[in-house]
């Protein structure tokens, strides 16, 4: 088992035929992934990378029976994209593409959540079920298939973990990386249910940064509802307030969204809040151990 | 990306947003004529730098006389102005701008941002003008009242009454207000803004409201379609060395620290600098080198972490996804030959091709360059050399 995504979804690619898109579909083929064709307008007809090209997210709906649909079209075509998916009956649009507007995401997002569409991202790895299916630009090989669930704001914190838990014996079920924009899609608050439900997922790993309050939101659910071990760290202690840390969304404004509060949060709901990233791996394997 | 006060009121002005006349000047004697040309016998006189607080900080004078325009001008160009939002060291005042005078009869605040966690703007006032915004929220959230404004329906007349009933405003000024914030709002979606803040909002002696003082913040993803607010971006009001790591694609900030970082990845970078601290030291600064790590932008990022004297190590720290480790540490070796380290570098390269990249660094025999082994192992050792362990 595993959350989202399997060996069965069918993908497609909005972007398909450019070189970023052509790049990380061919290796998320090489890792597994179904993809199953993908979009650029005025190339309908196409064959790419071995698979169909349609001018339309619809046609190649209707064509390949695609769910998710993997988006790499450049930053002022972003909102565009995840409409036309939305809109022809995607289910999950994973958003890979850096620099989108805020407000395009804005209406972007309240189309899809409209439409019933979820979305991952934008500004994020993708998401992995580990040695079934790829969607995103996170080096597989990293991802060891196992028990641990995780979900991260920062794509390299993202590998930094996944490793760290392989180091210490174990492997993921399902990772993804949910991005550091001001507004991104399915966040801790909507996956960490999903992990709770899936009997494969023993614990999860969750990581934060400084900016907004969605670990704030995550706590007050974990508390609530998540009966598994929760392992964190949160990214920028460091940070000076009002400060942009390289994420759209990693700021300290008028002295809300720190660190300090949202480890005080975790720590709260029972979480497992490691101070150092270093010691993710560490943490996980103690809380493994009364699994 | 901020703009300034006058900079900000010329945005409003074609939106019908009312502001006072006003001038902006870079030597007193303009300043003189500012005020001349703007008429009247009162005149404030307003440092223009990227930072509230300018009043406080003795950044914002009035001034009743032309002679009065001159001295004060005089004064406040060319001043380190402190605010609580400049930092110890101030900023350098370099324009002012004249404004006429008002009839003030009450001051608010009005305020426009980004919710996160609505995921629509919202619109703030308060009837505490002239107060740090989140000293209000801290101490009186009561007396803050918002209203979330749906992108798809846009601003309605009741957003704007429920903000102006719960101002207390007399029914017969209802209607000057709610234009006014319609047209604040227009402002803030056609210019991608991050966010605006007028404070003080002030009602005037005839029951008119203007925006006193006016400050705007843009999103950076969308300057490439905001033309007129990009020709607005002052570079003098920017860190230096932030805008030139910017041109190479790289993302530094500076802190006070002594161990330079070099890592890939925002997320990664800020938990780097948090495990330096963690291990008892203290992180110079935040720099992101994006995905390629080549050998040009890990040279252009050691140039510019040793722009900073204090800096006594670096550590650079690249977790390998796509990149294949084995690059970036010929990139390393290549960076030392085209600009000149003299300080340790620890170096942990982890994920693809770690191993064959911890030979190359090995068989290059570059004496200042230390391998660590993992996160911890790398943010020790660097600690240690910059106490000169």
């Amino acid at each position: 088992m595993s959350i989202l995504v399997n060996k069965d979804t069918k993908v497609i690619v909005q972007g398909f035929t450019g070189k970023e898109g052509t790049f990380h579909a061919e290796q998320c083929m090489a890792y597994g992934t179904k993809i199953v064709g993908g979009v650029t307008p005025g190339k309908g007809g196409q064959e790419h990378l071995g698979q169909p090209v349609f001018n339309t997210v619809a046609e190649a709906v209707a064509s390949t029976g695609a769910t998710v649909s993997m988006i790499f079209v450049p930053p002022a075509f972003v909102s565009d994209a995840v409409m036309e998916a939305a809109d022809a009956g995607i289910s999950l649009a994973v958003i890979i593409t850096e620099g989108a507007p805020v407000k395009d995401m804005m209406f972007a997002k309240a189309y899809a959540v409209k439409k019933d569409m979820m979305t991952i991202g934008p500004n994020c790895p993708g998401i992995i079920t580990a040695e079934e299916c790829k969607i995103g630009i996170m080096p597989g090989f990293i991802f060891k298939k196992g028990n641990v669930g995780l979900i991260s704001k920062s794509g390299t914190l993202t590998y930094e973990s996944a490793n760290q838990v392989v180091k210490e014996g174990f492997g993921i079920t399902t990772a993804v990386g949910i991005g550091g924009d001001p507004i991104i899609g399915l966040s801790y608050k909507q996956l960490l249910p999903m992990f709770e439900a899936d009997p494969e997922t023993h614990a999860i790993v969750m990581i934060g940064e400084i900016g907004g309050d969605l670990e704030i939101q995550a706590a007050a659910y974990i508390k609530e509802h998540i009966t598994k071990p929760v392992v964190a760290f949160i990214a920028g202690q460091t940070a000076p307030a009002g400060k942009r840390m390289g994420h759209a969304g990693a700021i300290i404004s008028g002295g809300a969204g720190t660190a300090a509060e949202k480890m005080a949060a975790l720590e709260a709901a029972g979480v497992k809040v490691v101070v150092s990233p270093a010691d993710i791996g560490k943490a996980l394997a103690e809380v493994m151990k009364k699994v | 990306m901020n703009i300034h006060e006058y900079q900000a009121k010329e945005l409003f002005k074609k939106y019908n947003v009312p502001t006072l006349r006003g001038h902006i000047a870079f030597t007193p004697d303009e300043a003189v004529k500012a005020a001349q040309e703007l008429g009247g016998n009162i005149w404030v006189v307003k440092a223009q730098i990227h930072a509230g607080g300018r009043g406080l900080g003795g950044g914002v004078k009035l001034a009743k006389s032309t002679s009065e325009v001159r001295e004060m001008a005089a004064q406040i160009l060319g001043m380190q102005l402190v605010t609580h939002q400049t930092g110890p060291e101030g900023k350098l005042v370099q324009k002012v701008y004249i404004e006429e005078g008002a009839d003030i009869k009450k001051e608010y605040y009005l305020g426009l941002l980004l919710d996160r966690a609505l995921e629509m703007p919202i619109m703030m006032a308060s009837t505490e003008g002239g107060m740090a915004i989140e000293e209000v929220a801290h101490n009186t959230p009561e007396k803050i009242i918002k209203v979330a404004i749906d992108p798809l329906t846009g601003f309605q007349s009741f957003h704007g009454r429920k903000l102006a009933f719960g101002l207390g405003l007399p029914v017969e000024e209802i209607n000057t207000f709610i234009k006014f914030a319609s047209a604040l709002y227009k402002v803030y979606m056609d210019h991608d803004a991050e966010m605006i803040e007028i404070n003080p909002l002030v009602k005037t002696g005839d029951s008119k409201f203007l925006a006193l003082d006016a400050k705007m913040g843009f999103d950076n993803n969308a300057l490439y379609r905001q033309s007129q607010v990009n020709e607005m971006r002052d570079l003098s009001e920017e860190e230096p060395t932030e805008i030139e790591a910017g041109k190479f694609g790289l993302s530094y900030i500076k802190l006070d620290g002594d161990v330079g970082c070099m890592v890939n990845g925002a997320g990664l970078a800020m938990g780097t600098m948090d495990t330096i601290n963690y291990e008892g030291g203290k992180p110079a600064n935040f720099l992101d080198v994006g995905g390629s790590a080549s050998a040009e932008t890990v040279a252009k990022g050691f140039d510019i972490i040793l722009k900073d004297p204090n800096v006594k190590a670096i550590f650079v720290n690249i977790f390998g996804g796509i990149v294949r480790c084995d690059r970036v540490a010929n990139g390393i070796i290549e960076a030392t030959k085209i600009t000149n380290v003299n300080v340790p570098v620890i170096v942990r390269l982890d994920g693809t091709n770690a191993v064959e990249a911890v030979e190359i660094l090995k068989n290059a025999g570059i004496a200042n360059i230390v391998a660590a082994t993992d996160l911890a192992d790398g943010a020790r050792k660097a600690v240690a050399a910059a106490k000169g362990e």
